[in-house]
């Protein structure tokens, strides 16, 4: 059977990415290697975590996905055959969201904005309005359409910057510390919806995290990070590792920390 | 313009706009209030305050440079060297080698600098000095034709952009991640803003202008929610303001920039009360 025909005779199925091929990545800046020939793939339908030190060039290699630093080696978009693919749709949904929090701007506006050719200040017409409201939706942020922005609590302001970075739906997910500034409801149903939408609409999920109880939870494969690929593979095989155990020597008992949750 | 005029003296039976320069000076004030007042909320928005009093001031430095180089035209000069002025500002903010208010400053008084040196050579720049309060009851028919035309122009950019700076404002990260050229977004908007600016500088005044801009944007965001409103409340009070201050300073006898920017700092004031007393 050809897979590939089915996958494209449903558009809706599944995505035609079958993986980021990222090979010989390396990124210096003022003279400081900060990744160094970093080899790895991220599968679509799979949630791959990064985990890493402070400092081991998390932040760098999703600057590199983004082509927002400039870099050596190869980050390729393959098919199903592993052919070279195109530009691909990218999702990000930041650790870090500064953002002037007195500007006059609701949830709708924002998603308004990233959807409609019709500029903000004419009003939002009411199909952008009823779309925002189903994409918002699949991150239970629809009750916050008319909220201002800058009155968002930081569990609730990632919701909403989940639901933008899945219209239009993506090819590649990152999510880079998504966790940090929610509270305990919230971050399980930020990843409720995160695992379903890996399983349903066949993303390539990268997510970075420290929470260990998270990744053992939801990652399919974990990437250990420090400048270089140190360890690689299911969640139980990098925390095993030795190089896990020596990045991490004080908190190195995922176990317990899952556990705990 | 004749028919207009006319349907000025049905519609506007006042006594002060029996005059033709006051007809002039109401059209150019409805003209040009809305354009400032729509892209000052953007300017407040990016924080670039500071960067229009930049432009405003450079507006000397236009005038004398243009002058230097045989140009006639005052109002190509302007908007040419605007142009040239605001990406320059702009190209070094981006560089990031000094922090923004800092290079601001540097051009602020680097224009009036070089304006001043050109213009008063042989003490003769009291001739300029209308430059500096702005004289919008010496508007003519032209020029209220090319308002109109900048201010279609603007409206046209103003529909196009709207939506990619509002997200290049928010935060640019964001907007280059869903392949927004933020760069070449925020040039654009400089530009407009420069046009805008230099068009308006004669009328307003360069001391005067850069508080049209941010007044109104300011005023109305202490009481908007939505960016509709921003928009909305921005152009009603940079509207009414120009209109007010017209009739006020003909009542007074006194400069109409002024009265204008009075009359927006005022709004601006209680905006700011309300605004706190709305937030409670």
């Amino acid at each position: 059977m050809n897979l590939d025909k089915i996958l494209r005779a449903d558009p809706h199925s599944a995505c035609r990415l079958c993986r980021v091929a990222v090979k010989g990545l390396t990124v210096t800046a003022q003279g400081e290697t900060l990744l160094s020939d970093v080899s790895l793939h991220i599968h679509c339908g799979q949630l791959t975590a990064l985990v890493g030190p402070n400092g081991a060039g998390k932040t760098t290699f999703i600057r590199a996905l983004l082509s927002q630093v400039p870099y050596h080696g190869v980050i390729e978009h393959q098919d199903a055959q592993g052919k070279h693919f195109g530009a691909i749709r990218t999702g990000y949904v930041p650790q870090h969201f500064p953002f002037d929090r007195k500007m006059p701007l609701t949830v709708c506006d924002l998603m308004a904005s990233a959807m409609s050719k019709r500029p903000v200040w004419l009003g939002t017409g009411k199909s952008t309005r009823a779309l925002a409201r189903q994409t918002l939706a699949i991150a239970h942020a629809d009750s916050l359409m008319e909220r201002k922005l800058g009155n968002l609590s930081g569990g609730e302001l990632q919701r909403v910057l989940l639901a933008l970075a899945l219209y239009p739906l993506p090819d590649l997910l990152i999510l880079d510390e998504p966790v940090s500034g929610m509270d305990q409801n919230g971050l399980s149903l930020f990843l409720d919806v995160v695992t379903e939408l890996t399983r349903s609409h066949h993303l390539a999920i990268l997510l970075v995290s420290h929470d260990w109880a998270v990744v053992r939870r939801y990652a399919d494969h974990v990437v250990l990070l420090d400048k270089r690929v140190r360890a690689e593979g299911t969640p139980g095989e990098v925390f095993e590792s030795p190089a896990f155990r020596e990045l991490f020597p004080v908190s190195a008992y995922p176990e317990q920390a899952e556990g705990a949750s | 313009m004749d028919g207009i005029y006319r349907v000025m003296d049905v519609l506007l039976p006042a006594d002060m706009f029996r005059y033709v320069f006051m007809k002039n000076a109401l059209l150019a004030m409805l003209l040009l209030t809305p354009l400032l007042a729509l892209l000052g909320t953007m300017a407040v928005n990016q924080r670039m305050a500071f960067f229009s009093d930049a432009l405003g001031h450079g507006a000397l430095a236009g005038v004398g440079l243009g002058m230097l180089l045989g140009v006639q035209n005052i109002t190509l000069s302007l908007v040419l060297f605007g142009l040239v002025w605001a990406v320059m500002i702009s190209r070094i903010n981006r560089s990031g080698s000094a922090s923004a208010d800092t290079i601001i400053s540097v051009f602020s008084s680097t224009g009036i600098a070089l304006g001043l040196l050109i213009l008063s050579r042989g003490g003769k720049f009291s001739s300029y000095s209308s430059l500096l309060t702005g004289d919008i009851l010496s508007v003519t028919g032209t020029d209220i034709l090319w308002l109109l035309l900048a201010l279609i122009a603007g409206i046209v950019c103003w529909v196009l952009l709207y939506n990619q700076l509002t997200l290049t404002a928010l935060n640019p990260d964001l907007a280059l991640s869903r392949g927004i050229k933020t760069k070449w977004v925020e040039y654009a908007f400089v530009c407009l803003v420069a046009v805008a600016v230099m068009l308006a500088i004669r009328w307003v005044g360069v001391l005067l202008i850069n508080a049209l801009l941010i007044l109104p944007a300011a005023a109305a965001r202490n009481l908007s929610r939505n960016a509709a409103q921003h928009s909305l409340f921005a152009v009603l009070i940079s509207v009414f303001s120009g209109v007010t201050g017209l009739i006020l300073a003909y009542q007074w006898d006194t400069g109409v920039g002024a009265a204008v920017v009075l009359v927006a700092a005022v709004i601006y004031f209680v905006s700011y009360f309300l605004g706190r007393i709305l937030n409670r």
